[in-house]
């Protein structure tokens, strides 16, 4: 058998039972007997007051086992906890007033959900409706309808950042370029919905919850605040399976402590699963943003400084962990450029809309969206080659690592090979040729570029850059990212391994199964990973979760940490056995052996024996059995200083990308005819699955650029509610993508990996964005906004030929 | 057929080879039949209305959405689940290659679009990606970016015209019914 196992594309632990059905999603869980099931009532206002419920006639339909209003969730509940000032208080259901269409507002637990439906039905809520604030400029107004009148205004958090001499760089630019850009509030629908089974115990007051919640492990003490409970009375279990996320479910815990409430109140177990219109008006989604940007540059096209104003509707409820969308990539708002001066505004607004929160890329689309814009309108305004102006400011090699004026530090890279290499992967100088040709015949061909940083293992300190560093020093620092894991072997021999990073498709049994192969010298079928969650018995630290692609940085490494001390003891054992000291031994093949005499050796099994069976043979000092837990986090993950600079990742890799475009200038059609994407992510773990993650991330990337928008009409009534109106992509929508890698490991983690599931996600919209925007360069359009829907660049083209007629 | 919304109908299908008997509400869709009367959870529900795909399931040979048709208009039909695609311990070819090609991450779409390319390879021998593709856009996987799905359905059909796949595991012979009922 091979030693070697970090790297190979191995196939997937987890796949023999995805493709036979014999997956334990939520929905397949029945782990208590007489589970009844619950039905939410939601508002179909944007924003209204609750005058009067009426419920007794649902309650006495057949099957129903009860029913439960806001009034029921206030008496026993506490608002959910948020890290911003703002008073606002959110509860599960809606208290007196609703804020958005889709709002809970009642529950109905009945024998099954038919019945806990037909008993909505009869549920009488009386409104009275309010002026509704949908746009983000709207919701500034100092006139604008109050969600939450407590506040004062719309505003949830609000903060000014300098760092450098940004009036400086400004007064020395030869040329200032300034745009505002909005960008749309989209989702990434995982086709598992939400899914949640509460059961309370009266006799010690515990709350066991089973849902598809992958963390950020942060929100269980949000949870049992909520509830007013002690923590370690609130036991969550997520399954094994999560049928997606993408950041969407983190945003079931709401409803965790709803059915919690429900369960409490009705004495019986009870499950809700989400429906899909239920998920796309009101589960989760990323804000949207509106990003007024400046660029001082220089003549060579040198950007110098960046003046950045950013503000994102949080929805009608600032929820955890938002406003962090805002600060995620705080640490990297100059990207992969050496850029010295930035001023950043930074504000969170609540508008009628869902609320918000963790969604693939977090923070990463809505920042790179006008930052690679402006990189290409800097070109046209200069009469510069895009790829030019990207190639001068991008770091170099030997700047690693850099700190950026944010207080990022970019732990390792290699941009400028990244993005050469790229250049001649799309054939960028031919394209060039082709794309005059194609012009000569009156087709629009254009080709995109963009160069990004892309985040991974989230600091949890970055948050608190939300408050100012007065307010900060109130409460205990944030920060590190700590991931914990067990490596356990047990008296036959039987390798096992908990994670506590939640996956939700990522195939981190795979790539944990990988590790503690190699690092004990077994075959990974072997080893046994078990993924399903635990609080009350797994390790984990409020950093745990499937979140900013921590499990490549962070969670493999505490895997790789755990099986290090599992070979450590092993080692030790072995030496002793074999009357040598530790270093002389290698192990490989199930066997420990002497290096220089592999005559002389020990099986795993014969050591692991000894360990369980006569803990009175071991050496002195040893402990019995084999079991050892390890946790990881980054030195560099510190709290924010007091001039708020922060390191918000643990590892940040780099991804170009190349986007060729034909636009039908008589449909507004944009179709992409070939798309190429360069990652330097360290090493790679195994190159199957992350060739899988960036494809996935890519898909979600396309389809916020061309399709997906949660849309609302200007009394906040929602319009996407199913997928005829939510537009996803498909296999066909799908283009050519060529994906290549160069490798700069991190030296930060053991084995050198760095998060690479969401860089396309960032990097897709604007690349996109910036290939229609040459496709139509000879027209007078900016492109400022998504989705690049037919309708909306066919609306530009028009309004670019009426302007030209006038002229003429 | 008639029944009245209170009643109970007394429904007789196959599912998986296995013959069944339930009495059912009439207004019981497919999809939450399979899964809680007859406990195969491997069928997923995703969206309810018939765009996602996830829970696709072949009614006499034919792929239909599950969520989209009541139970009781499935009397007397044979239906085979992702459940049923192994056969005497060896999974399908499509099983197989679907992980080979890396063409899940989370699994949840996965049944149904295996349940979809089991029916397209009985009635396309020779398909392009194109072919392909315009077969998938009849479901939704937020994870593959489908790539890989694309490429190990091709990997089935390049294989069964090199006649390299095992009788007891080939697409055609799964299901021997074709005859529509729904």
């Amino acid at each position: 058998m091979e030693t070697k196992q970090i790297g190979k594309p191995m196939k997937r632990v987890e796949d023999a039972r995805l493709t036979s059905g014999q997956g334990s999603f939520i929905e397949d869980m029945n782990p208590l007997p007489h589970i009844h099931h619950a039905a939410i009532l939601r508002s179909p206002y944007p924003h209204a007051r609750i005058k009067a419920i009426r419920t007794q006639v649902a309650e006495e339909m057949p099957g129903v086992k009860g029913v439960v209003t806001g009034q029921d969730v206030a008496a026993c509940t506490n608002p959910f906890p948020v890290g911003v000032t703002a008073s606002v208080h959110y509860y599960s259901l809606a208290v007196d007033k609703v804020r958005y269409v889709g709002e809970p507002v009642a529950v109905v637990v009945a024998k099954n959900r038919y019945l806990a439906e037909d008993a909505l039905e009869k549920i009488e809520v009386e409104y009275e409706p309010l002026p509704a604030v949908v746009e983000i400029e709207q919701a500034l107004l100092p006139d604008s309808p109050l969600l939450h009148e407590q506040v004062g205004s719309n505003i949830a958090n609000h903060r000014h950042f300098s760092y450098g001499d940004p009036d400086k760089a400004f007064r020395e630019a030869d040329v200032v370029i300034k745009h505002k850009f909005a960008f749309p509030k989209y989702s990434a629908t995982p086709v598992e919905t939400y899914g949640v089974i509460a059961s309370y115990q009266s006799s010690d007051d515990s709350l066991t919850i089973w849902s598809n919640f992958h963390g950020p492990f942060t929100l269980q003490s949000v949870m049992a605040a909520a509830l007013r409970i002690d923590s370690n009375r609130l036991r969550i279990l997520i399954p094994k399976d999560v049928g997606g996320s993408y950041g969407i479910k983190s945003g079931v815990y709401p409803y965790m402590v709803l059915m919690g409430v429900v369960s409490k109140k009705l004495g019986l177990p009870v499950k809700w699963i989400e429906d899909r219109q239920e998920h796309l008006m009101a589960s989760s989604s990323g804000t949207d943003r509106v990003t007024w940007i400046e660029a001082a540059v220089k003549r060579d096209g040198t950007v110098t400084g960046l003046r950045m104003k950013m503000v994102d509707s949080v929805g009608a409820y600032v929820r955890a962990p938002e406003p962090a969308c805002l600060y995620r990539t705080h640490s990297n708002t100059t990207g992969a450029y050496r850029i010295e001066h930035l001023q950043m505004e930074t504000i969170a607004v609540m508008t009628n809309k869902s609320p918000t929160g963790l969604i693939r890329g977090y923070g990463g689309q809505q920042l790179y969206f006008p930052l690679e814009r402006i990189m290409q309108m800097v070109a046209t305004k200069l009469g510069l080659d895009p790829a030019e102006v990207l190639r001068i400011n991008l770091l170099g090699k030997e700047e690693f690592p850099y700190q950026t004026p944010s207080g990022g530090i970019y732990d390792s890279g290699d941009y400028k090979s990244a993005f050469d290499k790229l250049i001649g992967m799309v054939g960028y100088e031919e394209f060039r040729q082709r794309q005059k040709e194609a012009r000569s015949k009156g087709k629009l061909l254009g080709i995109g570029l963009a160069c990004i940083v892309e985040p991974s293992g989230s600091n949890m300190g970055y948050i608190t850059v939300a408050l100012t560093p007065e307010e900060r020093s109130k409460s205990l620092p944030k920060s590190g990212c700590a991931e914990g894991a067990t490596v356990s072997i047990d008296p036959m021999g039987g390798i096992s391994v908990r994670i506590s990073t939640a996956p939700t498709g990522q195939g981190h049994e795979t790539v944990a199964a990988q590790i503690v192969g190699e690092v004990l010298g077994v075959d990974p079928c072997t080893v046994k990973v078990v993924a399903e969650m635990d609080t009350l018995t797994s390790p984990w630290s409020v950093a745990s979760g499937s979140y900013s692609s921590r499990f490549a940085p962070i969670g493999s490494s505490a895997v790789y940490q755990a099986a290090g001390k599992v070979r450590e003891k092993l080692l030790r054992i072995a030496a002793d056995q074999l009357g040598c000291s530790p270093d002389q031994l290698e192990m490989k093949g199930g066997k420990v052996a002497l290096r220089n005499d592999p005559a002389k050796q020990v099986s795993l099994r014969r050591l692991v024996g000894s360990a369980h069976w006569n803990p009175q043979g071991l050496p002195a000092g040893t402990e019995p059995g084999i079991h050892e837990t390890a946790f990881y986090t980054i030195p560099t993950a510190q709290p924010p200083d007091e001039q708020d600079r922060v390191n918000g990742s643990a590892a940040y890799g780099f991804v170009a990308d190349a986007v060729v475009v034909e636009v039908d200038a008589a449909t507004g059609d944009v179709k992409i005819l070939n798309y190429c994407t360069v990652h330097d992510a360290g090493v790679l773990l195994n190159p199957l699955i992350a060739d899988g993650q960036i494809m996935g991330g890519l898909a979600h990337g396309l389809g916020g650029a061309l399709y997906e928008e949660l849309a609302y009409d200007k009394n906040g009534q929602f319009l996407s509610g199913s997928f005829m109106d939510y537009l996803c992509p498909t296999a066909t929508e799908m283009p050519p993508v060529t994906i290549g890698h160069i490798e700069s490991p991190s030296p930060l983690t053991p084995l050198g990996a760095k998060g690479l599931g969401e860089g396309n996600t960032m990097s897709a919209p604007v690349v996109i964005a910036n290939a229609v925007a040459d496709a139509l360069a000879e027209w007078d359009v900016t492109v400022d906004t998504l989705p690049l829907s037919p309708n909306r660049v066919w609306s530009w083209i028009q309004q670019s030929k009426k302007k030209k007629e006038e002229y003429a | 057929m008639q029944v009245k919304r209170e009643e109970r109908y007394s429904l007789r299908l196959q599912v998986n080879g296995k013959r069944y008997e339930e009495q059912v509400e009439p207004r019981k869709l497919l999809s939450d039949f399979l899964r809680e009367d007859c406990g195969l959870t491997g069928t997923h529900v995703g969206c309810e209305h018939g765009v996602c795909g996830a829970c696709t399931v072949l009614v006499d040979g034919r792929a239909v959405r599950s969520c989209l048709i009541l139970a009781i208009q499935a009397e007397g039909a044979d239906i085979t689940t992702v459940e049923g695609l192994a056969k005497d311990g060896k999974p399908h070819p499509l099983q197989e290659a679907f992980s080979e090609c890396h063409a899940l991450q989370c699994g949840f779409c996965t049944p149904g679009i295996l349940m979809s390319s089991v029916e397209f390879l009985q009635t396309h021998a020779d398909p392009g990606k194109e072919e392909i593709a315009d077969m998938l856009s009849g479901h939704l996987c937020r994870c593959t970016g489908y790539k890989g799905i694309v490429e190990a359905v091709q990997q089935v059909a390049d294989r069964r015209k090199e006649g390299e796949v095992r009788e007891s595991g080939d697409p055609v012979s799964i299901c021997s019914r074709t005859t529509p009922t729904v």
